[in-house]
């Protein structure tokens, strides 16, 4: 029986949305590989984008010196994405709900809701300096 | 009717509605989304009462930022007595809309006639 074996892919990218755009990319590509449906890759596009922008923006405060740093893997059923700032983390309960009256028309912080909507699970370390996202393809 | 584009927006208006089609299939990149909101802020601060029109049919993928720059885009609209429309968005994309209750927000129309048509 043939097997396809996982790899993990690890990626260190400087803090500008250029590098994430290369990273998103690579990511599109290996999901691309094994076919995945079409609202799986919206959902990943989506999630992978925020959650880098979040590293960068909020994480790493747009130094370009600081590191983030990306694992993916993939196989036909399911796609796992780790990332990790070098900021001082944070408690992601302690984030607003951006759907509550009072937050819609707040222009951001909608990032990490996107994420757990569309991705099945997300899961931040106790720092919350890394977060790690798993989707299914279905 | 006058026409104008570059490379990330088509403007046109019809009589005082400005018709915005945004050309990008992606508004995801910071860099994309600084870059149309600040076009289509300059529409608003032009206008002495703002009447705009935006065409999301080429538009395929959108992030929280470009969400947050359409946001500021209607605040600062409603602020000078204007309007702002949005219409032919992608399902997938409607969703997202859905999902964090900004279709309570803005007037979304399923067609461009029917969004020109509400202006009227």
């Amino acid at each position: 029986m043939h097997r396809v074996l996982n790899v993990v892919k690890r990626i260190a990218i400087a803090s500008n949305f250029e590098e994430a755009a290369k990273v998103q990319n690579a990511i599109l590509d290996e999901v691309g590989k094994f076919g995945y449906s079409e609202p799986s890759v919206f959902a990943i596009k989506l999630a992978v984008e925020e959650c880098l922008n979040n590293a960068i923006r909020h994480g790493n405060k747009m130094d370009e010196s600081k590191t983030v740093r990306v694992e993916y893997e993939t196989d036909a059923s399911k796609v796992r994405i780790a990332v990790t700032d070098e900021g001082g983390g944070f408690d992601p309960l302690d984030v607003p709900d951006p759907t509550a009256d009072e937050n819609l028309e707040k222009p951001s912080g909608r990032g990490i809701m996107l994420m757990r909507v569309y991705m099945d699970s997300v899961e931040y370390s106790p720092d919350g300096s890394r977060v790690v996202m798993v989707k299914h393809n279905r | 009717m006058t026409r104008e584009k570059n490379s990330r927006l088509t403007i046109s208006t019809e009589g005082d509605v400005t018709l915005v089609e945004l050309a990008e299939r992606r508004i995801l990149d910071e860099v994309s989304i600084s870059e149309i909101g600040d076009s289509l802020n300059a529409l608003v601060v032009q206008s002495p009462k703002p009447r705009l029109v935006l065409d999301f049919s080429k538009v395929a993928h959108m992030s929280s930022s470009a969400l947050g720059m359409l946001i500021t885009l209607h605040k600062r609209t409603r602020e000078k007595g204007g309007e702002l429309r949005l219409c032919c968005i992608q399902p997938a994309i409607y969703e997202v809309f859905v999902i964090t209750r900004l279709n309570e927000i803005f007037s979304i129309h399923q067609t461009r006639p029917q969004a020109m048509d509400s202006l009227k």
